[in-house]
């Protein structure tokens, strides 16, 4: 990947394995690689989707990147500063560039806080004083968000998951940050109230120039709101590239099955299935090789060897199947 | 940033959808349903009303009611009973007139020793309680929320250096244990140092096992809790006021200090969970630092079980300092606690039962009362027990 400086995030080879510990002394008896070597970047103002089943990482990309989490390796360069191996002191600065909006609408918010009081913490970290200012500056934020003024004074039990989302967007923007991460911030609401949050979240991007890490499970929405995706499966970048170009060419097979799953509006029209064989259980050490093999409907002898590269199949598209650059199956000429 | 943006999206304002009601008012709506708590809370501020007047009816140096006038010729009247006014001085008689709840067998007025021992009762409860949630907030605290740092060896090491040096000085080796105190603190004055110098700094080789990580502090914290636990802690309160000077002061320290185990476990079970809650998360990725995070968005979740534990632990550190009272190594003497009336009236239950059945009542409603409004709050407070009723 280039690694031009426009990008506001850059992660390279960002790896994070989990323990699992077994018998009376807590040995480690195998390791979960959950993050096992991801490359992402995200460009100044731009969206950048990752997608994958549940489970694959992307939490845990999401969490290493606000360093909620400790990376094991790898480096998180967020704006030409590598802010991997930054101490809790180092990252206060950074904290108030790098935000996230959650999943869960209800879990997001203290229930003993009102709403305003959540909002307020990011007020009072930028150091805005007590008072009429941050009263003002808080009325602006809901406004900005779509909520009415006077739901500051109220409880989160009182909104509903749509509403939340927004006094989460909220806060997150109470600090003026420049990259907001979204988790999955739409696939717990109504579909009516899916669109609505996307419309905001796409508003807000052109107000403030926000540049987002959008983490979804759902290639439509993706397709909507993000410049590049990024397809992950158990740890690994699967493929990148550019949004329309990963619709009308997906050469890994897993992007190919994910984007068959995409449901048909139109009734009555047949899709072409593509079926993948019953996943692995994710506790058994992984076979060396790619981590899709066993699933694959196309799996070579070579799919065991060793870690796939990335290969480059066109401009900004990158794929780690040996398929595509040794037997040019499915090759992709611009 | 948020200025430029001042138009808001092109859809409506959202209001809220539920009706406006605090949490007390969400909270008074549930509790009123459960008609023991609400008995239990009446109880409990008529028993704080009763205590607080009778503090001040009995203290001073001519109190309204005098708990320990002796009237030996009126010795074991029963309650109700007129005083024979012929037989008194002027400023023996009792100031309603009749002995409401009858004399002890010294002739001292029972009611208005009830009195004055329900101020007892009132402060042990919740003087000892508040030790304890105190500790128990604090260790459950810590061990939730920073129980999975681990201790390294050389701050075993500076602990065992430092409560060695404070042995010894305590011995009367003064000189050796001011160079074990001194050597102590530098080491802890280098460490801090180090931490506003060093910006990363990997510890030398030869240091490595100094930096080697003994036991998590959640541990450390959770086997001290069991440790206290394995201890009858009757006993272990019956030994250390033996030891100590017998005063009320000294009983509610010592129960306070024999009793904060299951706060401690409330709150660190409470935190585990609230640690990895998003809102909390987030609070950390705004860069909220972590005292405030402990105490301004976790402890709040975290508070409830421990007011129902606080309230059922009030009943329990009442019922203790009547035992230690009734045992005689309560309270001394000359000031009265329902325990040692009780304890008092045992030699005399044939021929004069209530000074054995007031105090004893006394205690059984007022425990029950504080025993049935924590359920009530526990209802109330935990949703997932709601619906039983």
């Amino acid at each position: 990947m280039n690694s031009a400086n426009h990008n506001i995030l850059q992660i390279k080879d960002l790896k994070k394995y989990f323990p699992i510990r077994k018998g009376f002394f807590q040995r480690v008896a195998a390791w979960v690689k959950a993050v096992d070597g991801v490359d992402l970047e995200i460009e100044e103002g731009k969206t950048l989707g990752l997608v994958g089943e549940s489970g694959c990482g992307k939490s845990t990309v999401a969490r290493m990147i606000l360093k909620l989490l400790e990376p094991d390796e790898g480096n998180i360069i967020f704006r030409d500063q590598d802010i991997s191996r930054f101490s809790e002191k180092d990252m206060k600065p950074i904290r108030k560039e790098i935000q996230i909006v959650f999943q869960d609408p209800y879990g997001s918010l203290n229930p003993r806080m009102t709403v305003g009081q959540s909002i307020e913490e990011g007020l009072r970290i930028l150091g805005i004083p007590r008072g009429e200012k941050r009263r003002g500056r808080l009325e602006k934020l809901l406004k900005t968000v779509g909520m009415s003024p006077d739901s500051a004074d109220r409880y989160p039990h009182e909104f509903s998951g749509g509403q939340r989302q927004r006094i989460g967007i909220a806060r997150a923007l109470s600090v003026e940050p420049s990259l907001v991460i979204c988790d999955e911030p739409i696939s717990a609401l109504d579909v009516s109230i899916q669109a609505q949050i996307l419309n905001l979240l796409k508003d807000l991007q052109d107000q403030l120039g926000l540049s987002y890490l959008f983490i979804s499970h759902d290639l439509n929405v993706v397709g909507y709101l993000c410049n590049k995706v990024s397809v992950m499966y158990k740890g690994n970048i699967m493929e990148y590239a550019p949004t329309e170009k990963l619709y009308e060419h997906p050469f890994h097979p897993y992007t190919q099955t994910l984007l068959a799953a995409i449901p048909e509006p139109e009734p009555g029209r047949k899709q072409a299935a593509i079926t993948m064989r019953e996943d692995i259980p994710i506790s058994a050490p992984p076979p060396p090789g790619c981590a899709l093999q066993g699933r694959c409907p196309h799996e070579a002898p070579e799919c065991r060897d060793e870690k796939m590269p990335f290969v480059k199949v066109g401009e900004d598209h990158f794929v780690r199947c040996w398929r595509v650059g040794q037997n040019g199956v499915a090759r992709y000429e611009p | 940033m948020i200025e430029e943006s001042a138009s808001p999206p092109d859809y409506g304002l959202e209001q809220p959808l539920a009706p406006r009601r605090t949490r007390l008012e969400e909270f008074w709506l549930l509790f009123r349903q459960n008609r023991l708590a609400i008995m239990g809370l009446i109880i409990f501020i008529l028993f704080f009303c009763i205590a607080f007047t009778g503090l001040l009816l009995t203290s001073g140096s001519d109190p309204v009611f005098d708990p320990s006038l002796v009237r030996l010729q009126e010795k074991l009247r029963a309650p109700f009973s007129k005083p024979h006014l012929e037989t008194l001085r002027p400023n023996e008689i009792p100031t309603l007139g009749i002995y409401l709840l009858g004399t002890d067998d010294l002739g001292r007025d029972v009611f208005s020793r009830m009195l004055q021992g329900a101020w007892v009762s009132l402060t042990v409860g919740f003087v000892a309680v508040g030790i304890s949630v105190i500790i128990g907030i604090f260790m459950g605290g810590i061990a939730g929320y920073f129980g999975q740092r681990h201790i390294r060896l050389d701050q075993v090491l500076v602990t065992c250096l430092l409560s060695a040096g404070a042995a010894l000085v305590f011995f009367n080796q003064a000189k050796w244990g001011a160079v074990l105190l001194v050597l102590g603190h530098a080491y802890i004055f280098y460490l801090l140092l180090m931490r506003l110098i060093a910006v990363r700094k990997i510890p030398p080789k030869r240091f490595e096992l100094l930096h080697l990580d003994t036991i998590s502090i959640d541990t450390l914290i959770m086997r001290l809790v069991d440790i206290m636990l394995c201890f009858p802690s009757f006993f272990l309160i019956l030994t250390v006021v033996a030891l100590l000077p017998a005063s009320i002061y000294n009983i509610m320290i010592v129960i306070g200090l024999t009793s904060w185990m299951g706060t401690t476990r409330f709150v660190r079970a409470e935190f585990l969970s609230l640690r990895e809650q998003d809102f909390v998360a987030a609070a950390r990725a705004l860069g909220v630092d972590n005292f405030r995070i402990i105490f301004r968005h976790m402890m709040p979740n975290a508070i409830a079980p421990v007011l129902v534990s606080a309230t059922i632990g009030i009943a329990t550190a009442i019922l203790t300092e009547a035992g230690l009272s009734f045992l005689g190594f309560g309270v001394p003497p000359p000031h009265a606690t329902w325990g040692n009336i009780l304890s008092d009236g045992k030699n005399f239950i044939f021929d004069a039962p209530w000074l054995t059945f007031v105090p004893g009542f006394s205690i059984l409603v007022v425990v029950l009362a504080f025993n049935l409004f924590g359920e009530g709050l526990r209802d109330v407070l935990n949703p997932k027990l709601r619906e039983r009723h």
